[in-house]
């Protein structure tokens, strides 16, 4: 975009400005959790808000992540559309019984009868340096849920169209939002916002031949980096940005791996059991004929999440990934 | 810890001062409970309770106890998974849903079925869950009645949460949660009820002490004078009543409803009853609890409490009560004859109502299900 109105924002920024247009346009949403009123969140996401709608509309919560959930669950029950806020990642577990016991399950329960229109942001995942239980990834939790959606951005844009999309969405939505690219910044004009994006796309963000490389949130730069790496090293790859982990984009995933017959799952979370074990039998089960090689995963280490001053040993870098690529085309080869 | 003691002339001058932030919030002396839990029936206070009232309560008791009694027979039978029955705790059950008003809503747990058949919810649609055709069944919407709850005290935010909505919508609504003893130690117990007393919601929670939690005894399930002392801590009124006292029950529910409607807030109230049968037909009271004890809260009965105060205000005659058993009678016949018919269910809504939209994912399982079913029909 070269308008003038385009500027450089921050992700925390568009993801605010999402809940701001969504308030305004549907006076049913309510935005809800710890510290999110006066102080505007602890990572400033929803700045202003309680200012601009009042604080019946975005609601400092005593402090009890079950108690924000169960009551967000009763007032989508009367008809609001809340948008809740867990704190921290590892902050949200006490509320994954209403998660998992009634947001995820009363639309099925009610034959429909009562859909749980709910948006639970999640800021998720490591690297910023938080002590213990602020940098978990929890996304296999919530994946192995059936009635929610798990969606996450990596990119500014994607901040704003894909919470636009979960709030309107008449099903629960756990967002999960990379905390270490709160900060990342983007062209991108407010005065005319992304459009929103629907839930359940992925989308290629580098095309190449020689290997895809399939990731989300905030291993999505990650890859971008190690793509543009290894273009030096004569291998050419293609970057799929999951964007939604549930529902999941098998047509894009798989059309991707077939044209390069090579894959490789990022993510931060651990591996045994994590995310990419999914993906890699996904990807097997669809693909099996058009693969070169075994699909590899690189992830975080089967750990409790690590101190701080050990993260960056524990975190996917550009160089394991780089490692992974390299084995591939051994695998290739023999 | 020792205290350290302040040198020579200064200890004796030293006086404690509160800290700068602290002030009293609530005297809590309005908010405690009466040491006995209330009262009507056998007092003279029963002798202005409204006839048409008592008359409705008896019914609905009566009512209530054979569908206890249909209930757990048909678990014999093998048409319901489990029922737990709340033979015993008629009198909570009716005395509470009768105190809401149509536009109220009902948040019960598993054991509360009665409650919601008393505000009409059709007495074979409240037993789907507990037959196994599917998990709710009915539509919370037509009579307001949430899900009968299975997770302890999970229901009672969502009842806080409905009655703020409410709230912030202009609207008169209250919402009771009905819960047990057991429940009370349940973390959602306490988020309910401190998030309730912060905002001010209209809420009423309903515990119905029935003495045990499947087998622990309340003296195992908490410390506190009563359950409705617990209110004090969260800044709103706890109430004590006899919950075999179905009049008692009725006013106690009304006044806190009333209450809650014109923006007082929440109230807890403790029904102190018993369950007279186990925690459901799976269970082995006799392991737990001895005879005499039962024996001596038979002598207690919620039926007979109020057939009492009925008959000496000479307001049953044999006909009443033969026109009372002659309706439980007829829902018996009903309820039993509707699920002895199997019912007719559909695999493939299996995949209905998981998403508004059907997932890629399901709709592939959905083909993979009908395409075992259309073989089924072949093989036939």
């Amino acid at each position: 975009m070269t308008t003038a109105a385009v500027k450089p924002a921050t992700m925390a920024q568009a993801l605010q400005r999402a809940m701001r247009d969504a308030m305004a346009e549907d006076p049913t949403v309510h935005v809800m959790g710890e510290d999110v009123g006066t102080l505007g969140g602890v990572f400033r996401v929803t700045d202003g808000l309680a200012k601009e709608f009042g604080e019946d509309r975005c609601t400092d919560t005593p402090l009890a992540e079950a108690g924000i959930l169960g009551t967000a669950v009763g007032m989508a029950m009367y008809g609001l559309r809340p948008v809740v806020e867990m704190q921290f990642d590892a902050f949200a577990y006490p509320a994954f019984e209403q998660l998992i016991s009634h947001v995820a399950r009363m639309r099925n329960r009610t034959k429909g009868g009562m859909p749980m229109p709910i948006t639970v942001r999640v800021p998720y995942g490591g690297g910023i340096g938080g002590v213990e239980h602020h940098s978990d990834s929890s996304e296999a939790y919530y994946m192995a849920t059936p009635g929610l959606h798990v969606v996450t951005p990596a990119t500014v844009e994607d901040a704003y169209g894909l919470l636009r999309a979960s709030i309107a969405s008449d099903d629960p939505v756990v967002f999960l939002e990379p905390k270490r690219l709160y900060w990342s910044k983007a062209e991108w004009s407010p005065e005319a916002p992304a459009a929103v994006e629907p839930i359940g796309r992925a989308v290629v963000r580098r095309s190449g031949r020689s290997a895809t490389l399939i990731t989300y949130g905030p291993s999505v730069p990650v890859c971008m980096e190690a793509a543009q790496a290894a273009a030096a090293e004569g291998w050419d790859l293609e970057v799929v940005d999951l964007r939604s982990l549930v529902p999941f984009d098998d047509e894009t995933v798989c059309a991707s791996v077939r044209r390069t017959g090579r894959a490789v799952v990022v993510h931060e979370s651990t591996g045994f059991g994590g995310p990419g074990g999914e993906i890699a039998a996904r990807v097997t089960e669809r693909c099996f004929h058009h693969l070169e090689a075994p699909v590899l995963r690189v992830a975080g280490f089967d750990i409790p999440y690590p101190p701080p001053m050990l993260e960056r040993h524990h975190l996917p870098g550009v160089d394991r990934v780089l490692d992974a690529v390299a084995r591939l085309q051994w695998e290739a080869a023999s | 810890m020792t205290v350290q003691e302040l040198p020579g002339s200064a200890a004796a001058a030293y006086r404690p001062t509160p800290p700068p932030a602290w002030q009293p919030r609530t005297d809590p002396a309005p908010l405690l409970p009466d040491p006995e839990p209330y009262r009507v029936l056998g007092t003279e206070a029963a002798a202005s309770a409204d006839p048409e009232l008592l008359l409705r309560l008896y019914a609905e008791l009566v009512r209530g106890r054979r569908y206890n009694a249909q209930a757990t027979a048909l678990t014999k039978q093998g048409r319901l998974a489990v029922y737990p029955s709340s033979t015993g705790q008629e009198a909570c059950e009716v005395g509470a849903a009768l105190a809401l008003e149509e536009r109220d809503w009902l948040f019960p747990s598993y054991r509360d079925t009665l409650a919601a058949v008393a505000r009409g919810l059709d007495p074979v649609q409240a037993l789907t869950l507990l037959r196994g055709d599917w998990h709710t069944g009915y539509d919370p919407h037509e009579h307001r009645v949430a899900p009968l709850c299975t997770p302890l005290a999970t229901q009672l935010p969502h009842a806080v949460g409905l009655a703020h909505a409410a709230r912030l919508k202009g609207d008169d609504v209250v919402a009771l949660a009905m819960i047990g003893d057991g429940g009370t130690s349940e973390g959602d117990f306490h988020e309910a009820l401190n998030f309730a007393a912060v905002w001010n919601a209209p809420v009423v929670f309903l515990v119905q002490n029935n003495g045990f939690a499947i087998s622990v005894p309340l003296a195992k399930q908490t410390a506190a004078p009563s359950l409705a002392h617990k209110a004090v801590g969260y800044g709103m009124p706890g109430r004590l009543v006899d919950g075999n006292d179905a009049v008692a029950v009725h006013e106690v529910l009304g006044q806190a409803v009333a209450r809650a409607r014109r923006g007082g807030g929440p109230t807890l109230i403790e029904a102190v009853t018993y369950r007279m049968d186990a925690h459901t037909n799976a269970d082995d009271a006799t392991r737990y609890r001895a005879d005499s004890e039962v024996e001596t809260w038979r002598a207690h009965d919620p039926i007979q409490l109020l057939e009492r105060e009925l008959t000496e205000r000479g307001l049953l005659d044999d006909g009443t009560r033969q026109a009372a058993a002659q309706a439980a009678e007829t829902m018996a016949a009903d309820l039993r004859e509707r699920m002895n018919a199997d019912p007719v269910l559909d695999p493939m809504d299996l995949f209905e109502h998981v998403y508004a939209r059907q997932t890629t994912q399901l709709r592939e399982q959905a083909a993979l299900l009908r395409a075992e079913l259309d073989a089924e029909e072949e093989a036939r």
